[in-house]
């Protein structure tokens, strides 16, 4: 099963990745706020993700590790 | 050979593969030997679209770890001042060659020493300095040029070679300097030629956003001009030993001035003359010897309105007597003149300049050419 | 080109703590970050551009296998820290320096893979004159250049390649073509330059385009590897801080208004045009003037 990996470090919490999202899967994170104060991204529907990376593909901070 | 050619072939024979430059008169003989040459022994020859291209590929050649210089006469040079200033921030060694011409502006192509400051005070912006040499004969056009890259890899800075046209159109005996074996050019591990995955990524920059990293920068920067003021400041004395009178000059303007100093001599004036080699580092120390060995007057001759008298008057602070005799716009003092100035100060009375040839006038022109041409009905 | 074979794919060592040891046993690693990128968060804003081109690069010198002999130059911009995020050689270059940098660099080691990577007024305004010569010399290097029609860093100028009626910090009424003139089309005007062996426009606001322009990128260092002459890739790209919008915003905008006045597509390869370089393409085209045909005894 694909699932995706945010680096808190990284993320900006721009968004890109969950508007790229073909499945829909992902969300802002409103709970949480990363060490430089944004709302990382988070697969909010773990079995919903098929690991086409179009977020990897999409992040400019590259926070995003696909693993499967 | 001329003292442009004899400069490009000494530089080849120090080690430097790599010319970057642009046409400008009067240093074109230097750029074509260049190029003629360059290309026979495995160099690299560009003439850049610009000044600032050239001295920013001289700049990427020395990043790349390569001896490189660039050469160019006055206009040019201002061209090259913010690509010297990266350099100097960057720590990127390199060698600039300017021979000078007459300013402001477009100025003249005859001989002039109207870039000494631009050369010793700021080619570019921010804190920075560079050793700058000045050759005053075709053999030491060749001389000065091997110290030049050696100094620069040595303290990893720009160095210039301050030369002006008489000197580079000149045509003297000379003997070349050996050529440099390239094996014993120094290391550059800093280098960015490629890290081939065997060490940590070098970076040459000159950025630093937080003002004490740029701070320590700077002052480890200056540690080093601290170095090179103490062991390399030079110069060439005649008749000092017991000069009352010193002239000093460099360039073109210390071989009039040599001729001056041996007629003063003669008339039984006690002159000397000092001939600063490194323009920057400037020879105090040997201007402090001088004042403890009894000079009591100095007179700096140039080949401008009065540059190199701010530092002997720097050097001299206050303990002799400074004066100024010069020439500019590519106008040549005789030795007549020089000796002149030299009897002034011998004296005791003030050195005034003149713009009529052949004469000593007031240090302002004389009022007629003070005139403005309004006045004078043109 | 090769795929990269992701079975090989591995997380940087700076991420083992934080990311390795949320990977579980059997999971295999399908996209993380290149190895040539530092453990440095960069410096562009949330949604920046700059940021997917720069993995890009990465991405290629990666798969290329070329870190150890990349040699890049950063611009002045928002780009001008890249030499903080890239594990490979690089130099920081004056405003607009970088092809003339670049030229010094591949001339000392023409082995070497030397990369210039430049924004719209370093590339296109105050560079121009070292761009353009850059080009017609043939210099073997690739120049990613980034047009978001407006100066990032030093808070949203009118730039080169701000469209007409755009505002700006500096055109407040909108760009006045009538006194500052019309944008500059660089991939069109490259394009005419001999040196020129390849210049493609892409963008970046989706991930089809990503990969277009993925591909092209990887292509312009082929081609320096190759030895086939100059190559450069414009990538339309976004500023949403200074265009005052929020990211997904400013890829619509840049939609609707830039990809209109700067089309995508290949302005010139060389390559497919069936030539083996860029100068025996340029040969080619000087086929009936006798001094351009005289061949050079070496």
């Amino acid at each position: 099963m694909a699932r995706i990996i945010v680096d808190d470090v990284f993320c900006k919490g721009c968004g890109l990745c969950v508007a790229a999202c073909p499945k829909g899967v992902l969300a802002l994170d409103e709970e949480r706020i990363t060490p430089k104060g944004y709302h990382p991204a988070k697969l909010v529907d773990p079995d919903g993700c098929i690991g086409c990376a179009s977020c990897y593909t999409t992040c400019p901070d590259v926070a995003i590790t696909v693993v499967k | 050979m001329k003292g442009n050619e004899v400069l490009a072939e000494a530089a080849m024979r120090a080690g430097c593969r790599f010319f970057f430059g642009y046409p400008i008169t009067p240093q074109t003989e230097l750029a074509a030997y260049m190029a003629k040459k360059l290309p026979t022994i495995g160099g690299t020859f560009l003439q850049a679209e610009s000044e600032i291209a050239a001295i920013n590929m001289v700049y990427g050649a020395a990043a790349a770890g390569a001896r490189v210089m660039t050469s160019s006469s006055s206009p040019g040079v201002s061209l090259k001042g913010e690509g010297v200033s990266y350099m100097a921030g960057a720590d990127c060694p390199g060698v600039i060659v300017n021979v000078q011409r007459g300013g402001p502006g477009l100025g003249g192509i005859q001989p002039s020493q109207s870039d000494y400051f631009q050369a010793t005070r700021a080619l570019g912006h921010g804190d920075f300095y560079m050793p700058v040499f000045a050759p005053s004969t075709v053999q030491e056009m060749a001389d000065l040029i091997y110290d030049a890259f050696d100094l620069a890899d040595e303290y990893r800075t720009p160095t210039m070679i301050l030369a002006d046209g008489m000197i580079g159109q000149m045509m003297e005996p000379v003997l070349l300097p050996p050529e440099r074996d390239l094996s014993t050019l120094p290391a550059k591990p800093w280098a960015t030629s490629g890290s081939r995955m065997e060490r940590k990524h070098n970076v040459i920059n000159s950025l630093y956003l937080s003002p004490n990293k740029l701070e320590d920068t700077n002052y480890e920067r200056f540690e080093r001009y601290e170095q090179i003021k103490e062991k390399h400041q030079r110069q060439e004395l005649m008749s000092c030993d017991d000069a009352q009178i010193v002239v000093v000059a460099f360039g073109a303007a210390s071989r009039i001035a040599r001729t001056a100093v041996r007629d003063a001599r003669k008339k039984g004036i006690k002159a000397g003359l000092l001939r600063p080699i490194t323009l920057w580092p400037f020879p105090t120390k040997a201007i402090d010897e001088l004042c403890d060995g009894g000079a009591s007057s100095f007179l700096s001759v140039e080949l401008n309105m009065g540059q190199m008298v701010q530092d002997v008057r720097l050097a001299v602070n206050g303990r002799a007597s400074v004066d100024f005799y010069g020439r500019t716009g590519g106008v040549l003092p005789t030795p007549e003149e020089v000796l002149q100035a030299i009897e002034k100060v011998a004296a005791g009375e003030p050195v005034v300049q003149s713009a009529e040839p052949g004469a000593v006038g007031s240090l302002l022109p004389h009022p007629k050419h003070r005139k403005s041409s309004y006045e004078r009905g043109e | 080109m090769a795929k990269p074979n992701k079975a090989l794919i591995k997380l940087p060592a700076y991420q083992e703590e934080r990311i390795g040891t949320q990977i579980a046993e059997g999971e295999t690693i399908r996209a993380a970050r290149p190895h040539v990128l530092t453990d440095v968060v960069t410096n562009y804003c949330p949604g920046c551009t700059h940021g997917i081109v720069n993995r890009l690069v990465a991405e290629c010198i990666d798969e290329l296998g070329i870190e150890g002999k990349t040699v890049g130059i950063a611009p002045v911009g928002c780009s001008v820290m890249m030499y903080d995020f890239f594990n490979c050689d690089m130099i920081e270059a004056a405003h607009g320096r970088a092809p003339a940098v670049a030229t010094g660099v591949k001339r000392v080691h023409p082995e070497n893979v030397v990369f210039a990577y430049q924004g719209d007024g370093d590339l296109a305004s105050i560079g121009t004159a070292e761009t353009v010569h850059a080009a017609t010399r043939g210099e073997k290097i690739t120049v990613i250049f980034i047009n978001n029609a407006i100066y990032g860093m030093t808070g949203g100028q009118m730039a080169p390649t701000s469209l007409p009626n755009q505002v700006t910090q500096t055109s407040p009424y909108g760009r006045d073509v009538s006194k500052v003139g019309y944008p500059v089309r660089i991939s069109e005007l490259l394009a005419t330059l001999d040196g020129v062996a390849y210049v493609e426009r892409v963008t970046c606001d989706s991930r089809q385009h990503i990969m277009q322009a993925k591909k092209a990128i990887k292509k312009a260092f082929q081609n320096q590897i190759d030895g086939i002459g100059y190559s450069l890739v414009e990538v339309v790209a976004t500023c949403p801080t200074n265009w005052g919008m929020t990211p997904l915003d400013a890829f619509q905008w840049l939609r609707d208004n830039m990809l209109p006045y700067y089309p995508l597509g290949v302005y010139k390869d060389v390559v497919a045009d069936g030539f083996a370089t860029a100068a025996d393409a340029a040969l080619e085209r000087a086929k009936d003037c006798p001094i351009a045909q005289q061949k050079k005894e070496d």
